[in-house]
């Protein structure tokens, strides 16, 4: 691809994302695109986290959950209307995130992994416990009205939403490949592969770190509160292990340090469990196992390296 | 006070299987820097083949024995087939590996064996309980169990040149090659080990929780946060850890947090240690030269 024609590229991919859906997909190929497009959020958090600052991270629903949280309890509690609700979710998670990163600062790869993926396990426990019922509903969850078109679009409330989710997930997207490709992004690609050189350049590991957990917690939050508001239901057993080790499948098949695998991940862990699904209940553990095994070994750069292969042999 | 007393001993005995678990944890640690997320899992699946062994007709201990074995070569295998050739890839190609062998064993257990609760036998009798009622046959036989396990594997590292060879290849790998110790060997037979202690651990541990293929979530979490608290760089601080976490899960549980948030407690003792003294009791502080 050339330059121009690579700059380009995602904005043309915008545009058909918007546009082709609302023409030819039935409803319930709406609602799935629109949850790849919260998922794709989600992996991009991840992604900045682990893929970019190689702080790797299993624990990511956790954040999931709380976004989806804020927002239903906003929703159902004190009647906001759902868009009002995102920046309290995106406020509230990084909040979160930025304290879970000052610890995690402590912990070395293997450790984090492990404390990450032990908030994974202890998530669902702490969103049922009885302090917290009146708010949280308990094992019962909380039930949430869906969005109708505002301004009297011609779009039923499916269409709507997943063009709502769209946008949101377009300029986060943005935010993010903008931020990987500065300064910023090179900080912490610096710190995950070289952090003595990083820290004799100048770069404030500490600060970095606990920054990169705080947004990824900021985008993994968001994506839950437009996943809530889609499946127009939050209940503690959905946020669980399952859920992180999705986002971390979905990250390793797209390829951690891009932006456009996000999108790719967020395809697989929609639609290849579904097919999976058909074969046996039990099945979409194994093919996710293997997989995760197979591009370990065989593609460790994700599903964006071997666009990136083929790019470079075609320029 | 005969409440307390009984919430103790019922500490001791699942401290004792996270006791098993923290060591089989320690123990790649040790040698690979690797924490085996997939550990309890292999624990789970090994008690599967077990309980099937028994179903078969195998009378139980015949079936332990056959068990441990079986246990044994999968964790070699997984080591020279999958852990080996990714021994100098970053951590994130060992953890998904890790993750991946989590989720296969998970879903190949609830495949073949299905998701449904099955009851395990207790080789010790389901009689009254001993010594006034605080302990049950089976919370007395499994300690015991842990016990010996535990002692043995001492020994066998304390005594043997085996033990020693293997203490050398995971301490100083390049100088242990030097002098003759085949380190590969070694780390295999180390996954060997650790699957054969967590076979054993889920074997014990199997009559109390039920088998089920999600059994040892939560146990690897307490095992994992055993082996934290006693020092993940010392196995016996480890052994030690596993205990402290049974009986502050049994207390806690019984007396202030309840039963709901156990697997948080964990989580909490985790975090604790890990920003107030990552060493943990008895590790050594690592200090690493840049």
């Amino acid at each position: 691809m050339n330059p121009t024609l690579s700059r380009v590229f995602p904005w043309l991919f915008f545009a058909a994302a918007a546009v082709l859906p609302l023409l030819f997909a039935s409803d319930y190929r709406l609602f799935q695109l629109t949850m790849v497009v919260v998922y794709a959020v989600a992996v991009l958090g991840l992604n900045l986290l682990t893929g970019y600052n190689g702080q790797v991270s299993l624990g990511n629903g956790a954040f999931y959950a709380i976004g989806a949280y804020t927002t239903a309890i906003l929703m159902d509690k004190f009647g906001v209307p759902y868009w009002a609700t995102l920046p309290f979710s995106a406020l509230v998670c990084a909040g979160v995130g930025f304290l879970i990163g000052l610890p995690a600062l402590r912990l070395g790869g293997m450790y984090l992994a492990l404390t990450t993926f032990a908030l994974a396990v202890a998530t669902p426990q702490l969103l049922k416990y009885k302090l917290f019922e009146g708010w949280t509903g308990g094992v019962q969850g909380i039930v949430i009205d869906k969005p109708d078109a505002p301004f009297g679009l011609p779009l039923n409330p499916d269409q709507w939403l997943y063009l709502f989710c769209l946008l949101v997930g377009g300029v986060l997207f943005l935010a993010a490949s903008n931020m990987v490709r500065g300064r910023i992004g090179r900080a912490m690609r610096a710190i995950r592969d070289q952090p003595t050189a990083a820290e004799a350049m100048g770069i404030d590991i500490a600060m970095f770190k606990t920054r990169t957990f705080a947004t990824s917690a900021l985008f993994t939050g968001i994506s839950g509160s437009l996943g809530a508001i889609t499946i127009q239901f939050v209940a503690p057993d959905a946020f669980g292990v399952p859920l992180s080790l999705t986002f971390f499948v979905g990250m390793v098949v797209g390829g951690g340090a891009s932006i456009a695998g996000a999108i790719m991940g967020a395809l697989f862990i929609q639609f290849v469990p579904n097919i999976a699904e058909e074969v046996s209940k039990a099945a979409p553990g194994a093919v996710y196992g293997l997989i995760l095994i197979g591009f370990m070994f065989l593609l460790p750069g994700g599903l964006a390296s071997l666009l990136r292969l083929l790019n470079g042999k075609r320029a | 006070m005969d409440g307390l007393l009984h919430q103790l001993i019922s500490g001791i005995a699942s401290g004792g299987i996270y006791a098993s678990v923290a060591l089989a944890l320690v123990m790649i640690y040790q040698a690979t820097h690797h924490v085996n997320f997939a550990q309890g899992e292999m624990a789970m699946f090994s008690t599967y083949i077990a309980l099937t062994l028994i179903q078969a007709g195998v009378p139980y201990w015949a079936a332990f024995c056959i068990t441990v074995p079986i246990s044994f070569a999968m964790g070699a295998v997984i080591q020279r087939v999958l852990m080996e050739p990714l021994a100098k890839a970053p951590i994130l190609a060992s953890v998904g590996v890790f993750i991946g062998l989590l989720l296969m064993f998970n879903s190949v257990a609830g495949w073949i064996f299905t998701y449904t609760l099955k009851p395990f036998p207790t080789p010790f009798g389901e009689g009254k309980p001993l010594f006034g009622g605080f302990i049950s046959r089976h919370e007395l036989g499994s300690t015991a169990i842990t016990l010996v396990v535990l002692l043995s594997i001492w020994a066998f590292f304390r005594f043997t040149r085996l033990g020693l060879a293997m203490r050398a290849a995971a301490f100083n790998p390049v100088s242990s090659r030097l002098v003759g110790v085949p380190v590969n060997k070694m780390l295999a037979l180390g996954w060997g080990l650790a699957a054969s202690i967590g076979a054993i651990a889920g074997m014990m541990v199997a009559p109390v929780i039920f088998l089920d293929p999600n059994m040892m979530a939560g146990v690897l979490l307490y095992a994992f946060a055993g082996a934290l608290l006693g020092g993940i760089t010392n196995p016996l601080g480890a052994v030690i850890g596993g205990f402290i976490v049974g009986i502050i899960e049994n207390l806690g549980g019984a007396y202030v947090v309840g039963t709901e948030l156990k697997l948080t407690t964990a989580l909490f003792i985790i975090v604790v240690v890990l920003t107030v003294k990552p060493a943990g009791l008895f590790g050594k502080t690592v200090v690493s030269r840049v």
